[in-house]
């Protein structure tokens, strides 16, 4: 017999629907602040033109360009998903294939973040 | 008077049992927790020989008896009916008499640790209290209008098949404590919970549908479920606990039982 303190406890081995509500947090917290800089840049407008455009032009930027490509990445999961977790609840037959639209959200976003991926990153990085 | 048989079924030599069952070495480690002793919980280690037909019960049992009897853990039957031995192997809920050990990874240690979410009170028994009282909220009883009738109360096949699913639960807590959101907030009232007012809510005998929806339509009631299907997957019994709380949803939604 040997006595060990780590690890601490390990970490519960959920599956799918464990990880998908997990990305479905992190990326509601990320769409939330970006929303409250979204409204207070925007916001700005009001107080002087000049300062917002001032603002907007600063976006102009490859880390921003960056940032905007991991935003539409969460923006675009947490919608399919949302609408699956809609499903889950709504539909009769949500609960039993859960896992079958979660990959379904997985294909649909990865679809779309290679197109857009190729339009944005031409702008952000082909001037 | 003649004398009966051994067996009454005659067996060929060799056949029917006596073979050699496979046995194989594992690794045991037992998260630990005495507040007697330390506030701080840790694992204990054991190696130890077990056989193909051996459970993770059968794992501790070994240790209880022969290594370390102050291993405290719970079992009633030993047979997955009595929902006591519930308890994170490997990081997940199981019933201890219910998971061979040749299922698992025999190559790394087997890891076992009570159940997440509720105050463990040595090793790996926990307080259930929390569990139950939930339980009683949502009046795990028949309960009817009027006088009771003189015969059995009928019911067609089909009205009996609507909540035969959750008949089946043993109260083990293995769904509520691999609920992520009941490990941040005890006061939900977690899966199983939700699962013994289905069972009652979708009864055509019970006339107390409405209370209990109306109970479960509460801030800490079904509106916590955010769908991760741990519960699902944890389930000993294989309910589908998710779409029990999915059908109480839309129950307390529609007010159409």
């Amino acid at each position: 017999m040997s006595k060990t303190l780590v690890p601490a406890g390990t970490l519960y081995r959920g599956r799918e629907g464990q990880w998908s509500w997990v990305a479905h947090r992190i990326t509601g917290v990320v769409i939330f602040f970006f929303l409250l800089v979204h409204v207070l840049d925007t916001s700005l407008v009001r107080v002087s033109p000049e300062a917002y455009d001032a603002v907007i032009a600063s976006y102009k930027n490859p880390i921003m360009g960056l940032g905007e490509l991991g935003l539409v990445a969460a923006i675009v999961f947490h919608a399919f998903n949302g609408i699956r977790v809609i499903l889950v609840d709504f539909w009769k037959k949500g609960p039993r294939y859960h896992r079958q639209m979660l990959w379904s959200v997985v294909g649909l976003w990865a679809v779309v973040m290679i197109a857009f991926s190729i339009r944005h990153l031409m702008h952000v990085f082909g001037g | 008077m003649e004398k009966e048989p051994a067996s009454k079924v005659e067996l060929a030599p060799g056949v029917g049992g006596g073979g050699e069952i496979p046995t194989f070495d594992i690794t045991l480690k037992v998260r630990r927790y005495n507040p007697e002793i330390s506030d701080e919980a840790h694992w204990d280690e054991w190696k130890l020989t077990m056989y193909g037909t051996d459970r993770v019960l059968d794992a501790l049992h070994r240790v209880k008896w022969e290594h370390d009897g102050s291993v405290s853990f719970r079992r009633s039957c030993a047979h997955g009916v009595c929902g006591s031995d519930a308890m994170r192997i490997n990081g997940r809920n199981r019933l201890a008499c219910k998971t061979l050990l040749k299922d698992l990874d025999t190559s790394k240690p087997i890891l076992v640790e009570p159940i997440k979410g509720l105050p463990v009170e040595k090793d790996l028994i926990v307080d259930m209290e929390p569990f139950f009282q939930s339980y009683r909220e949502i009046m795990p009883f028949l309960v009817s209008k009027g006088h009771s009738p003189t015969k059995e109360r009928l019911q067609s096949s089909e009205e009996r098949e609507r909540y035969d699913d959750t008949t089946k639960c043993i109260l083990c807590a293995a769904c509520t404590s691999s609920c992520p959101v009941f490990w941040t907030d005890g006061q939900y009232f977690g899966p199983a919970a939700i699962v013994n007012a289905h069972r009652f809510i979708f009864d055509s005998r019970d006339d107390a549908g409405d209370m209990r929806l109306e109970i479960l339509n509460d801030k800490e009631g079904v509106w916590r479920c955010r769908t991760t299907f741990n519960c699902t997957e944890a389930c000993p019994r294989g309910i589908q606990v998710t779409k029990a709380i999915s059908e109480v949803k839309q129950a307390i939604l529609t007010r159409k039982v």
